[in-house]
C-alpha cells in the first residue's frame, strides 16, 4: 500500500489555461511531489491552503492529472470559493496536502480502451495515457461546453486518437449523446473498456449505454466530500445492492454495472 | 508535564479524544498519526442493526463550520466488535464506543452487547443526534427520557464507564445535564451539534437533503463554551468539552472552563493527522501559561464577583 500521509508542500506553479469567460477559470497547479511511493491515474489528492483561516475548513479533492519524480500537477476549475482561493495562490505558498486517495481506472494493456471525458473530467487521462504501458491501444472522446483550449486536450490528442465535439446548443446534445451511444457499443462489440469522468449527466449517459450494449465501463465519481479518507461519510453514492457506501475509499472510480447514480 | 486524565474509572493518558462521527472507527487515520498518542478515540455511533444514513446531499460549507445530516450511518455494533474493534489499539488507546437507538430499551441492549468488550473503555450514550427522525434529538430535549436511557445504559453496561453526550438544542442545557446525572452518567460530554440549514437561492432548493442539518466546527464554539460553563455548575459529575475545538487555545479554553478533557471534531477534516499532535501543542501552551499542571489550570477561570 502507498503512504496516505498528509504532508506540507510548496506551490511551484499556478497557470491559467485555455479563454473561459464563462465558467469560472481553468488553471493547472503544480505542486512539490510529497514523498509518496507511487501513485495511479483515477487517484486524487485533498489539499488545503495553509494560509486559509478557519473560514474555510475542508480541504478539496482533485484527481491528480500527471506528474513526475519532482511535482504533480492538478488541472481545476475555479468554480467555488475554495478553487476561487486556491486559483490565487502563487509560487512559494504552502499547502497541506493528503493522498493519493482512492482506487484508480483499470489498466488492461492490451484491450482496447476508450477514454469518454465530459469537460474537466479529462483531468485524471492525461495521468492515464502517461502512465498506460501501450498507449496505442486507447483513443479519447472529449465533450466540451467551453474553448477547447480550456482543456489538455492538445497534449492527448498529440499521444493517442482522439475527436471532441461542442455542446454549444440542444441539439448538440443529441449529437454528442449518438456519438456516446456509438463509441461505448462499438468497443462493447470488440470486448474494450470504457473508462469515464465527467458530471454526473455525462455518466449516466455512459452508464445507460454501458447496460444497454453489455460494455464493461468504470465511472469516475466527483461527490463533495469533507475528509477525503472515510470518515465523513459525506461522499457516499449507492452501490449495486443499494447500500452507502464512500466515494473516497470506496470509489472514486466503480464499475457502471455495480453503482447506482 | 503529566498529561493524564483521570474521571470516574475511565484514564487517558492525555485529554484529548477524537469526537464521535468525525474520526470513524479510527482506523480510516491510522495512516496519518500514530493512534497511541490520542488519550481516546470516540468511535463513530453505533446502533444494533446496520443503518444507511440519510440521502444525499449530507454536508455543507458554512463560513468557519459545517453542516451534516449523515443519520447515523453504521454498519452495526457486531461489525465493530469482530471486524473494527481488533483492529484497533485498544490496550494502548481508550476507545470509547458511542450508541444510537431509537429507545430506552434499545439503548440497554446496545450496551449490554459492548459491557462484556474489554477493547471498549466506556460508552457513549447518544441521546442529542439531530440527523435521525426516530429517538435522536426528541431524547435529548427531554430530561426524563435523558434519565430514563441514562439509566437503561447503566444497568447494562457492567462496569464501563458511561458518558452522556447532551444536546445544545434546549432551552437549559443543566436541567438535561441533572437529568443524565440524576439517571448514573459517569460523565457528559457536550456538546453535539446546532440545529441549522443552508439553502441555495440559484435552485431554491436546501443544501441538504435532510434539510436540517448539524451545524459544528469553530463557529459554534462560544455556544460550546457556555454550555460547558453551564454544567460544570450544575452538576457534580466530570464534562468534556466539545466543540469547534481547531486549536491548543482552543482546547485549553475548554479545560479553564472546567472541562477534565475535550473531544476533537470537525478539525480532523481540516488536515487527517490534526489531532495527533494537540495534546503535546496543549502542554507546550500550559508551560507557556506559566501553569504548573493540568489540573491546577482546570476550572481556573476567574468569574467577575
Amino acid at each position: 500500500m502507498s503512504l496516505r500521509n498528509c504532508r506540507t508542500v510548496k506551490v511551484l506553479n499556478v497557470s491559467p489555461v485555455g479563454q473561459s469567460k464563462t465558467a469560472g477559470e481553468f488553471f493547472e497547479l503544480t505542486l512539490e511531489r510529497p514523498d509518496w511511493d507511487e501513485w495511479k491515474p483515477g487517484q486524487f489528492v485533498m489539499i488545503r491552503p495553509t494560509a486559509w483561516e478557519l473560514d474555510t475548513l475542508w480541504g478539496r479533492p482533485f484527481s491528480i492529472c500527471s506528474g513526475d519524480d519532482a511535482s504533480i500537477t492538478l488541472f481545476i476549475q475555479a468554480v467555488g470559493r475554495g478553487t476561487r482561493r486556491i486559483a490565487a495562490l502563487e509560487p512559494g505558498d504552502k499547502v497541506s496536502i493528503w493522498g493519493p486517495l482512492g482506487n484508480s481506472f483499470a489498466v488492461e494493456p492490451d484491450t482496447p480502451t476508450l477514454l469518454l471525458a465530459g469537460g474537466i473530467g479529462i483531468a485524471p487521462f492525461r495521468g492515464y495515457v502517461e502512465q498506460h504501458p501501450h498507449p496505442e491501444n486507447l483513443s479519447l472522446f472529449l465533450a466540451h461546453r467551453l474553448p477547447l483550449d480550456c482543456y489538455p486536450f492538445e497534449l492527448l490528442s498529440r499521444a493517442v486518437p482522439s475527436r471532441c465535439m461542442l455542446e454549444a446548443k440542444p441539439s448538440d446534445l443529441d449529437c454528442i449523446i449518438e456519438t456516446m451511444r456509438g463509441l461505448i457499443e462499438e468497443y462493447a462489440k470488440k470486448g474494450g473498456l470504457v473508462l469515464s469522468c465527467g458530471p454526473t449527466p455525462f455518466m449516466k449517459t455512459v452508464q445507460r449505454f454501458a447496460k444497454e450494449y453489455g460494455a464493461r465501463a468504470q465511472l469516475s465519481l466527483e461527490n463533495r466530500m469533507a475528509c477525503g479518507v472515510g470518515a465523513c461519510l459525506g461522499c457516499v453514492t449507492k452501490d449495486g445492492e443499494g447500500h452507502h457506501v464512500q466515494v473516497c475509499t470506496r470509489g472514486p472510480v466503480f464499475w457502471a454495472d455495480k453503482v447506482e447514480l | 508535564m503529566d498529561m493524564q486524565v483521570n474521571f470516574g474509572g475511565l484514564s487517558l493518558k492525555n485529554p484529548v479524544m477524537t469526537a464521535s462521527g468525525t474520526f470513524g472507527f479510527g482506523l480510516e487515520f491510522a495512516p496519518y498519526g500514530d493512534l497511541t498518542r490520542l488519550g481516546g478515540i470516540v468511535a463513530k455511533g453505533l446502533s444494533l442493526k446496520p443503518r444507511e444514513g440519510n440521502p444525499m446531499p449530507r454536508i455543507a460549507e458554512t463560513p468557519c463550520g459545517m453542516l451534516n445530516a449523515i443519520g447515523i450511518q453504521n454498519p452495526g455494533v457486531e461489525h465493530f466488535v469482530t471486524k473494527a474493534l481488533p483492529m484497533l489499539p485498544w490496550k494502548d488507546v481508550a476507545v470509547i464506543a458511542n450508541l444510537y437507538a431509537c429507545d430506552a430499551e434499545e439503548f440497554g441492549e446496545l450496551a449490554g452487547v459492548l459491557a462484556g468488550e474489554e477493547g471498549v473503555a466506556a460508552l457513549e450514550v447518544n441521546v442529542s443526534c439531530p440527523n435521525v427522525k426516530e429517538g435522536g434529538i426528541a431524547f435529548g430535549q427531554d430530561p426524563a427520557q435523558i434519565g430514563r436511557v441514562t439509566e437503561a445504559v447503566k444497568k447494562k453496561a457492567g462496569n464501563k464507564h458511561v458518558m452522556v453526550k447532551l444536546s445544545p438544542n434546549v432551552t437549559d442545557i443543566a436541567v438535561c445535564a441533572r437529568a443524565a446525572a440524576e439517571g448514573g452518567a459517569d460523565s457528559l460530554s457536550l456538546i453535539n451539534t446546532l440545529s441549522g440549514m443552508a439553502v441555495d437561492i440559484r435552485n431554491r432548493k436546501p443544501r441538504i437533503a435532510n434539510v436540517i442539518a448539524g451545524l459544528s466546527g469553530p463557529a459554534i464554539k462560544p455556544v460550546a463554551l457556555r454550555c460547558v460553563h453551564q454544567v460544570v455548575h450544575a452538576v457534580d459529575i466530570p464534562v468534556v468539552g466539545i466543540g469547534g475545538i481547531a486549536s491548543a487555545e482552543d482546547a485549553l479554553e475548554f479545560i479553564l472552563v472546567g472541562a477534565q478533557a475535550v473531544q476533537v471534531g470537525t478539525a480532523n477534516f481540516l488536515r487527517p493527522d490534526f489531532a495527533f499532535g494537540l495534546a503535546d501543542e496543549m502542554e507546550a501552551l500550559l508551560a507557556e501559561l506559566g501553569a504548573a499542571s493540568l489540573d491546577e489550570f482546570r476550572g481556573s477561570l476567574q468569574l467577575p464577583i
